[in-house]
């Protein structure tokens, strides 16, 4: 890893070690209780998926249409990642949902919806793990749509009537409606969406090892 | 007639039960709870604990398997190189 990403995972370090005593400290909210508190590390988990995803699909736009080969390595990562935090959250979630609501999962338009956009990061993963030569733009394509959908995902519990909490509850908490819960939230989120940028640097210098094997190895039976 | 009256019946039955599956209105802010007052009828540590321990379990999983397939590939382009140099 070079030496660069030492301040990196300095900060992600310290981040998290503050986080969870800043979320001790944060207030209990009404209907929910404690159990709210995954929020703290849920909706983080979400956005550090989002970033991912970005990078995927800004990475498989350059690899399907200005055929860079290079972006290979960050989509891979992207998709990678994504998978990990969603991962997170379609666990958390349910763990809170089990207090909230008193189920562990409700068919409805949220958790389905990013129920499918998890299984098709999944998807792109296997793809090009498992597509053979070529698979590189077809695990792009995947990519691709997979974060064409994640608008969808975010503003649905705006446009569908959900039991999940609105999209307005975030910018509502950062505004003060519950004092003392915007400064453990945003060092939270702060903190999963730097992890998810140092294990996407991780997996591309992965990648980019990978590539040079497999470049030898042509070479060499060549 | 019968059958009319019989399909607007389960039209009836199907849509009654539709609307009794509605679920509550979504949340659109958090309100902090009076002290004092009672907020807990199941215990929520345990989820709270088993949510924050499998974020650090996939964490550290996910970069566990990131250092294995790290050092397997420098191994593959070590004897690679080996394999590749001409014998002396």
């Amino acid at each position: 890893m070079k030496k660069s990403a030492t301040p990196l995972i300095a900060i992600v370090a310290l981040l998290f070690a503050v986080a969870p005593y800043e979320i001790s400290q944060a207030p209990i909210e009404s209907t929910m209780g404690l159990v709210q508190k995954i929020f703290y590390f849920h909706v983080p988990s979400w956005m550090a998926m989002y970033t991912a995803i970005a990078v995927c699909g800004v990475a498989s736009a350059i690899l399907l249409f200005r055929n860079q080969k290079t972006a290979d390595a960050y989509a891979v990562a992207g998709a990678e990642v994504a998978v990990l935090f969603g991962l997170m959250g379609l666990v958390s979630g349910p763990l809170w949902g089990r207090k909230a609501w008193g189920v562990w999962w409700v068919w409805e338009p949220r958790l389905t919806s990013a129920l499918l956009m998890e299984l098709i990061f999944i998807a792109c993963l296997i793809v090009r793990k498992y597509g053979g030569p070529g698979s590189e733009k077809l695990a792009a394509a995947t990519g691709l749509f997979g974060a064409a959908t994640s608008p969808f995902v975010y503003k649905s519990v705006d446009i569908w009537r959900t039991q999940h909490p609105k999209t307005s509850v975030v910018p509502e908490l950062l505004k003060g409606s519950m004092p003392g819960s915007g400064l453990p939230f945003a060092l939270s989120a702060f903190a999963f969406v730097l992890l998810a940028i140092l294990l996407m640097n991780l997996r591309v210098i992965l990648a980019r090892r990978q590539a040079t094997l497999d470049d030898l190895y042509l070479e060499y039976d060549g | 007639m019968r059958k009319t009256l019989a399909a607007a019946a389960f039209a009836i039955l199907v849509a009654g039960s539709a609307s009794a599956r509605q679920p509550p209105a979504a949340q659109s802010e958090f309100v902090p709870a009076q002290p004092g007052a009672a907020t807990e009828q199941l215990p929520a540590a345990p989820l709270l604990i088993a949510a924050y321990a499998f974020v650090w379990i996939a964490t550290t999983g996910y970069v566990w398997t990131i250092a294995r397939r790290l050092n397997k590939v420098e191994d593959d382009l070590r004897a690679l190189e080996h394999k590749a140099r001409p014998p002396r």
